[in-house]
């Protein structure tokens, strides 16, 4: 196993990255910017546009597989930035009709629509329209309750999943007439996807905000992550109103996940306030914790320094308890992140399509590139 | 460290870990805001519930966990008089310098000493296990303080009233 790749930018939080479909090119969120860089030389990344039009801090970015770019921002706004020859990148607006802060931003598979998560209780379904030139958007409203805190899309195009704060994780088709092709049949979601139908409503063990949802690679299964520490997978079987094949939540002893995604159909990455990710494996009976990357505990034998028995009754005295290792000493912690995670993403694929290697971003202005 | 001292700061320090989590959340109220929600207490599914937890009847602490931000407010051991006096002294002349302490808030919260208020601001630039290594110290050197203060009151009380009742020769 190789060692992960740091990228430090800068120390200001990074709540979104996203590599270009070829790996090329990376956007980060920097408070009210975005940044983009050349990392073809990932030694020596490359500053090559600052994307400057929002005037609140930039919640999500994403890159379609055309190279568009799309942010959102706390200003209610999302601009979609459409990359010029000379390398330049040209913004456009989109008509959001949104009265709150824009909280996350997916481009579907395709890319020629993208979801938009609101703080206004509304997902906002947007999509090009060519006789006004312009992105317009449909509003997804029931029975959304809360703020919209992720918004993920189901491989067809057409389904698209949003955690949210109120605690549940639905999904809900996003189908646009012309531009979608009409889906063949039932699915495991349900059978007929006019837009807006809630396809499945699901709340984790214990409750609490739902963090992140995630589908399989087929998108027969769904994933999330809530404030309980949980790890939640849904099998479904036929849509909204019918009782899912299994839903099995894991609870874990780690601090909540922000972020969660499938490397494949049995295996899943999770990571966030506990700042290293972790693995978990199972199927439809059950799902496991199995091992945990860029653990603290493990690193403790190689970094922990020398532990004097002085400063030892000293900590006992002071703090009530005996710190090992580096935490205790330097003001520096013993994972690569030095704060929560905020966003994790696939990177790399090995031959069959499961996910080899993956990315994430943090608080500490981190990008980082793990080996699962 | 006395024997109760220990575990209630043990359970301090692992339910500030578990309430120190917290993410940029703006208003879904009001336009443009991005405020406190645990301040605010409009946005009734952003606040977790409250937990205290007290070591005796005179020293305890209440931890008021929200999505963005936290509030934590600490009732310091008064056992008689001097003590009440030395607390509210102590805690006036922190709290009227609130702005260079970050965290401190300028009014404690109904029925305590201190508050702090801590938001995802906050985490984002101090780590978090810092924050919390630095409550527990406040906590405990507070009461070595204000006990310290006492000795020397007493003891200069002590000498003044001997300074003046020396009878005459």
């Amino acid at each position: 196993m190789s060692t992960p790749q740091v990228f430090q930018f800068s120390h200001t939080p990074v709540h979104s990255h996203c590599f270009s479909q070829d790996r090329q090119t990376l956007a980060i969120t920097k408070e009210t910017e975005v940044e983009i860089y050349n990392v073809s030389n990932p030694s020596k990344p490359q500053l090559i546009a600052v994307l400057k039009d929002h005037d609140k801090t930039v919640t999500a970015v994403d890159i379609s597989i055309h190279g568009r770019i799309v942010t959102c921002s706390q200003d209610r706004n999302a601009i979609v930035w459409e990359p010029l020859s000379d390398g330049t990148y040209k913004p456009t607006l989109v008509l959001l009709r949104i009265n709150r802060s824009a909280t996350s931003v997916k481009w579907a598979p395709n890319g020629f629509k993208f979801a938009v998560g609101s703080s206004a209780r509304v997902i906002a379904v947007c999509y090009f329209e060519q006789e006004n030139d312009w992105w317009i958007s449909k509003h997804i409203k029931k029975p959304i309750r809360s703020t919209i805190l992720s918004i993920e899309w189901h491989p067809n195009n057409i389904l698209l999943a949003a955690g949210s704060s109120d605690g549940h994780a639905r999904v809900f088709s996003g189908f646009i007439k012309g531009i979608d092709n009409k889906p063949s049949g039932a699915s495991l979601w349900g059978e007929k996807f006019p837009f807006n139908t809630l396809c499945g409503d699901f709340i984790s063990s214990c409750g609490g905000w739902v963090h992140d949802v995630a589908f399989s690679p087929s998108g027969d299964v769904l994933a999330f992550v809530a404030h309980d520490s949980t790890v939640t997978v849904v099998y479904p079987n036929g849509g909204e109103g019918v009782a899912p094949k299994s839903i099995l939540s894991v609870s874990t002893s780690h601090l909540p996940f922000t972020s969660v995604f499938f490397a494949d159909e049995n295996t899943l990455v999770a990571a966030g306030h506990n700042r290293f990710p972790v693995v978990f494996q199972g199927d439809e009976t059950e799902w496991l914790e199995v091992h945990s990357i860029d653990d603290p505990k493990k690193s403790v034998a190689q970094g922990s320094t020398e532990t004097t028995a002085l400063n030892m009754f000293k900590q006992l005295d002071l703090k009530g308890a005996v710190q090992t290792g580096a935490s205790s000493s330097s003001s520096s912690l013993n994972t690569i992140h030095q704060n929560t995670i905020t966003q994790l993403r696939p990177y790399a694929f090995g031959s069959k399509g499961e996910v080899t290697k993956f990315s994430s971003s943090g608080i500490d202005g981190k990008v980082v590139i793990f080996d699962i | 460290m006395s024997q109760s001292l220990r575990p209630y700061l043990a359970t301090v320090r692992a339910s500030l870990q578990a309430a120190l989590c917290l993410q940029d959340f703006s208003s879904q109220l009001v336009e443009r805001h991005n405020r406190p929600e645990i301040e605010a207490q409009k946005t009734v599914e952003a606040i977790l519930n409250p937990m205290m937890i007290s070591r005796n009847e005179n020293e305890r602490i209440l931890i008021e966990t929200s999505v963005n931000s936290i509030r934590l407010s600490l009732k310091i051991k008064q056992v008689d008089d001097i003590e009440t006096i030395l607390v509210s002294k102590f805690t006036r002349f922190l709290m009227s310098r609130a702005e260079n302490f970050f965290i401190l808030r300028r009014v404690p919260v109904q029925g305590y000493d201190i508050s702090f208020l801590i938001t995802n601001f906050n985490t984002e630039v101090l780590i978090k296990e810092k924050l919390v290594d630095f409550i527990i110290e406040f906590m405990e050197d507070v009461d070595k303080e204000i006990s310290e203060m006492k000795l020397f009151i007493n003891a200069r009380a002590r000498f003044i009233a001997e300074a003046y009742l020396t009878p005459f020769d």
